[in-house]
This record gives structure tokens, C-alpha cells and sequence, in this order.
């Protein structure tokens, strides 16, 4: 049961995954990204996760994903892309690196050697039926505490920094435009809002 | 005996290749797409392989502290996501454009 559920998760993530990547269209590929969100959920309630997986499908799958699709939107660019076909040596470089990469990994994950290491030196993770909310909160806000702080900061400045990016510049370039006269900048501040 | 032969136990092997075949695909999109919008996606994609790696391996150490790292992941990339897109929208403002070769003013 546990390698059929895996098996049919394992193959959405990989179509969503390539799916992101070929898609013509930006609305598909943020639909296809979507598909392999909530495939990787299931995956981390397949391995005790439940926390973790309740905030992938909470913050990636719905805040993340609507963020795309709303910018996409937004910026009007939901239309088909010509292929593009300016850097084919890029692309076939990206592509054999990235299967030289992937190889690479396969042989250091062969024979199962990376899992090793102390076990619950933090906590163990808990039944399944229990579940590890309170493990992880423990965690979190003893061993972690000034990770988590830190976050904090990052969140605000991420925040300011959004808005002060997202803001119009118009009104700082608005006065010396008056004094100089100079069409362009003024064409360009008084273009229509996107 | 192959590592990868039918299972009837999904070890951690299994999540571990998964996550390093996800990470491959967002990486070969990041560097193969021009749409800054995909090429955010992507960037997602192996912020999740790393987070499937996290959430892996605490579950085959029974470690609680894979689970913690995971909520640390989120935040950057809900930060990355908000600051990413207000700087794909400015660059638009100026460019009508979202594609990467149309910025590139640091070309000289």
C-alpha cells in the first residue's frame, strides 16, 4: 500500500515537475507546479509529517501558487511564448548537465549510505496516531528559538522591501520632470497603471 | 539485487532519488526557460526537492529537527516568492517584458 501510494505520488511530482518546465503557457505551468505541491504533501504524510504537510498545502499549494497566478494575471503575459531558440547551446548544456548532476546523486544515494547518523537528538518524531505538533513545537521554541526570531525579521523585511519594490516610482521623479521639461520621463510616469 | 526493485518497504532511498530527480528537472528549467515567472517556479521546485530531502531524512532518523528546518525553508521561500515577483513587476513596468534576455543593462 505504502509503494503504490508513493509510486502514483512520485509520478505526479515528476509530470508536475516537467510539466512546469515545457509548459508554453505560464498558467500551466503554475497549474502544473500546483500538482506537484500537494503530490509532495502526500508524500510528507507518508512519512509522519502531518504538520509539515497541512503548511506546504496551506502556504505553497494556496499562498504561493495564487501569488503566481495572480502576478501572471496581472501582468497580462497568459498567452503562449513563441519557442524560444537564442541559446540552443545553452539548452543542450543545461540538459546534459543536468543529467551528469543527477547521476551523480544517483551514485551517492545507491546502497542507501547517506542515512546515517545520530538518531533523535532533538526529539523523536512520535506515533502516527499521536501525531509530532507538540515534538516540533518543543522544538521550535527552545532549541530553535533565535532561527525562529530571525525569520521574523526576514518576513518584515521581505514585506517592506515587496512593497517599497511594487510601489510606483512616480512621485520621486515627479518634481524635477515639472522643472526640466523632459517628455520621456514624464510619458513614462504617466503611463497607464498595469 | 537492485536497490530499486519492486519494494515492499519504501525506504528512504526511494524519497531521497525522488528529491534529487525533482531538483534536477527545476534546476534544468531554471537555467533552459527565459520566463522569469517559470524560472521562479523552478526555484521552488528545488526549494521543495530540499525540503522532501529534510522531511526524509527525519523520518528515517526519527529526528524532529528535519521537520523544524522544513518551517525555516517555507519562510525563505515565501519571502524569495513576495520579493521575486515585486522585482519581476518593476522590471515590467519599465521593460513590457518578462523575459530574462530583455534585462540585461549589467551586459555592459
Amino acid at each position: 500500500m505504502d509503494a503504490v501510494v508513493f509510486f502514483i505520488c512520485a509520478a505526479a511530482v515528476v509530470v508536475g515537475a516537467l510539466g512546469v518546465i515545457t509548459g508554453r503557457n505560464a498558467v500551466h505551468s503554475a497549474l502544473f507546479l500546483l500538482l506537484t505541491l500537494v503530490s509532495i504533501a502526500v508524500l510528507y504524510l507518508q512519512q509522519h509529517a502531518a504538520l509539515v504537510a497541512a503548511i506546504q498545502i496551506v502556504v505553497y499549494a494556496s499562498a504561493i501558487v495564487v501569488l503566481f497566478l495572480f502576478v501572471i494575471t496581472l501582468l497580462g503575459v497568459d498567452k503562449q511564448e513563441p519557442t524560444d531558440d537564442s541559446h540552443p547551446v545553452q539548452r543542450v548544456a543545461a540538459i546534459v548537465l543536468g543529467a551528469l548532476a543527477l547521476t551523480g546523486i544517483l551514485v551517492l544515494v545507491h546502497g542507501n549510505r547517506w542515512v546515517t547518523g545520530a538518531h533523535s537528538t532533538r526529539g523523536a518524531l512520535g506515533t502516527a496516531e499521536s501525531g509530532n505538533v507538540e515534538t516540533l513545537a518543543k522544538s521550535l521554541f527552545t532549541d530553535f528559538f533565535w532561527a525562529f526570531e530571525i525569520t521574523a525579521v526576514l518576513l518584515v523585511i521581505a514585506v517592506v522591501g515587496s512593497v517599497v519594490l511594487a510601489r510606483r516610482s512616480g512621485h520621486r521623479a515627479e518634481a524635477p520632470d515639472a522643472e526640466a521639461g523632459e517628455p520621456g520621463a514624464r510619458a513614462e510616469g504617466e503611463r497607464a497603471p498595469v | 539485487m537492485s536497490a530499486l526493485a519492486y519494494p515492499d518497504h519504501i525506504t528512504a532511498t526511494y524519497y531521497l532519488v525522488l528529491a534529487a530527480i525533482l531538483f534536477t528537472i527545476g534546476a534544468v528549467g531554471l537555467l533552459v526557460r527565459k520566463n522569469t515567472l517559470v524560472m521562479f517556479m523552478c526555484i521552488e521546485l528545488m526549494l521543495n526537492a530540499a525540503n522532501l530531502t529534510f522531511v526524509s531524512y527525519a523520518n528515517a532518523l526519527n529526528d524532529i529537527s528535519g521537520q523544524v528546518i522544513v518551517f525555516f525553508t517555507l519562510v525563505v521561500a515565501a519571502a524569495e516568492v513576495a520579493v521575486g515577483l515585486a522585482i519581476i513587476i518593476a522590471i515590467f513596468r519599465r521593460r513590457q517584458s518578462v523575459n530574462a534576455d530583455d534585462v540585461d543593462l549589467l551586459k555592459g
